[in-house]
């Protein structure tokens, strides 16, 4: 009986998370204009109208692009950080993690407005030079990549690094040969969460983008006041390849964490 | 000679000037700007804008009613749901939880755009219960950012606390009130942080469930449609400091490493 309820409970959460993306889904493939109303029948219109239409293809590709170019930043600069923080004295360690900190707690719309008005207002950067929304995205992201390294540099043996430099190695030799090696896996995952989380801002990307430039968080905001239906059901078919390349990925993730988890089991 | 030596020490020196010109700089501008008017001298008016109105002192009531309601649904919803994925002898927990947070990787505008959809289906007219659907929607988006935290905490939990418990003579209810429930309230305190504050600020979930009532980041929205500077600073400075005062409020209780905000991957 205690078995059912708890079954029953998990089910009927997993019904609330997954029925609107998964009805979502169904819908995209018909020639329904909303959920609910009627269905003509099976098509693949939204799925052709997606990659047709020049203006979803070039904001979705924008998207990614941002996404990668200020991840890819955002993790050189808080790898080379989280390293040097780590080896420095009690007192330039503490502060910066302590500003580390002020973005993750921070509210995103908060920090978006504030660097909307450091750099745009009184610094007069112009906003189509994508300066203030490449800052913003990596004022967003890398205070994440910095905590997801520091674990791992916390595990590091130190003597490796020195048993390097006592070998022969000069520190920067022995910095990117053995240690960065070592944080990989931190790194990777630092970089992927930098990814999601600027494909998901709506904020600071708001506050600090250039006037003809969209994400797909502004876009579905902007398409959702305006009446386009084709937009509109594009959006759905969007949706639903981005749900199964999110399930694809965790799938792939997890397949590679159980191989690499039995290697170290041998060994 | 021994100053141009590379000592990986000074690797954090980038990333040191980055937080004081973009993290720290935008901070000290916004209270500069909440303190100042048009011509830059210092000013009240900003300030008595905000706490003489009583347009203003309603967004911010307004907005707590919907952030501790929408807390409470999450907490209410996830709790029960860590706990039962967290005891469960289930071999791949970490598959089931997945299941769970997936949705979080999706854009929170598609799947808002997915839920506005189908309680149009099930409403009709979804601007009939603007508290509501504003509630549902909150809780859809942030719904695995409290499930993550308590899963967490309730998994670290040590088993042999409770069986010392139940062996004491404390039966189930009394082992969960006493055990269980104190010892994952870092879990809670975390949840809850995650999911109050952007229920505060997202006003991008109302505006998409179309509810006209503003909240506080609706605020900072219009202030800054209206090239207001000022007042809009005034806003932030004001979740600024109920930020702060939450942060202080929670550190009390929070686990000193856990800060699983979103760390999932």
């Amino acid at each position: 009986m205690k078995k059912i309820l708890r079954i029953g409970w998990l089910a009927l959460v997993l019904l609330f998370i997954y029925v609107p993306v998964l009805v979502l889904a169904v819908y995209s493939f018909t020639d329904a204009a909303m959920v609910g109303g009627g269905i003509g029948g099976f098509s693949f219109e939204n799925y052709i109208n997606l990659f047709r239409n020049d203006e979803l293809r070039g904001m979705i590709f924008g998207t990614v692009l941002l996404a990668i170019v200020c991840a890819t930043i955002s993790t050189a600069l808080a790898t080379a950080g989280a390293i040097g923080s780590f080896y420095s004295k009690k007192i330039p360690k503490s502060l910066i993690g302590a500003a580390n900190q002020i973005p993750v707690v921070n509210a995103d719309i908060v920090t978006g407005f504030s660097i909307c008005i450091l750099l745009i207002v009184i610094l007069r950067i112009n906003k189509d030079t994508f300066i203030p929304l490449g800052l913003g995205h990596i004022v967003l992201t890398a205070p994440f990549v910095y905590l997801s390294i520091l674990p791992k540099l916390k595990q590091l043996d130190n003597s490796l690094y020195e048993a390097a430099l006592d070998l022969g190695a000069t520190p920067a030799q022995a910095l990117f040969k053995v240690v960065i090696p070592q944080l990989v896996p931190g790194i990777l995952s630092g970089f992927m969460l930098a990814v999601t989380l600027s494909l998901d801002d709506y904020f600071i990307t708001t506050y600090t983008k250039p006037s003809t430039f969209d994400t797909i968080s502004t876009y579905v905001v902007n398409a959702t006041k305006g009446s386009q239906t084709e937009v509109k059901t594009a959006l759905w078919a969007l949706s639903t390849l981005i749900f199964v390349i999110v399930i694809a990925a965790v799938v792939t993730m997890n397949l590679l964490s159980v191989r690499k988890g039995g290697k170290n089991e041998k060994v | 000679m021994n100053v141009l030596r590379f000592n990986r020490k000074q690797l954090c020196i980038p990333y040191a000037v980055f937080l004081i010109l973009f993290v720290i700089a935008p901070l000290i501008v916004i209270v500069y700007y909440a303190f100042t008017n048009g011509e830059g001298k210092f000013s009240f008016a900003n300030f008595i804008n905000f706490f003489a109105s009583t347009n203003t002192l309603g967004t911010l009531m307004y907005s707590f009613a919907l952030a501790i309601t929408t807390t409470l649904v999450c907490l209410l919803l996830a709790y029960p749901t860590a706990y039962i994925l967290a005891r469960s002898n289930f071999k791949k927990k970490y598959v089931l939880l997945m299941l769970f947070v997936l949705p979080m990787w999706i854009n929170f505008t598609l799947r808002i755009t997915a839920l506005k959809e189908i309680l149009s289906a099930i409403e009709g007219n979804i601007s009939a219960y603007p508290f509501l659907n504003s509630v549902i929607g909150m809780t859809y988006d942030f719904l695995p950012f409290m499930i993550l935290p308590l899963y967490t905490s309730l998994l670290k939990l040590d088993k042999s606390l409770l069986e010392a418990a139940s062996d004491l003579g404390a039966n189930k209810a009394v082992v969960f009130m006493r055990v269980t429930l104190p010892l994952s309230v870092p879990g809670i305190v975390s949840g809850i942080t995650m999911v109050l504050l952007p229920s505060m600020t997202n006003y991008v979930v109302l505006d998409m469930l179309y509810n006209s009532t503003y909240i506080m980041g609706s605020l900072i929205g219009s202030y800054f449609s209206a090239y207001d500077w000022h007042n809009g600073s005034m806003i932030s400075l004001i979740l600024l400091v109920i930020i702060f005062i939450v942060t202080l409020v929670t550190n009390r209780f929070s686990d000193k490493d856990a800060d699983e905000r979103r760390t999932v991957l």
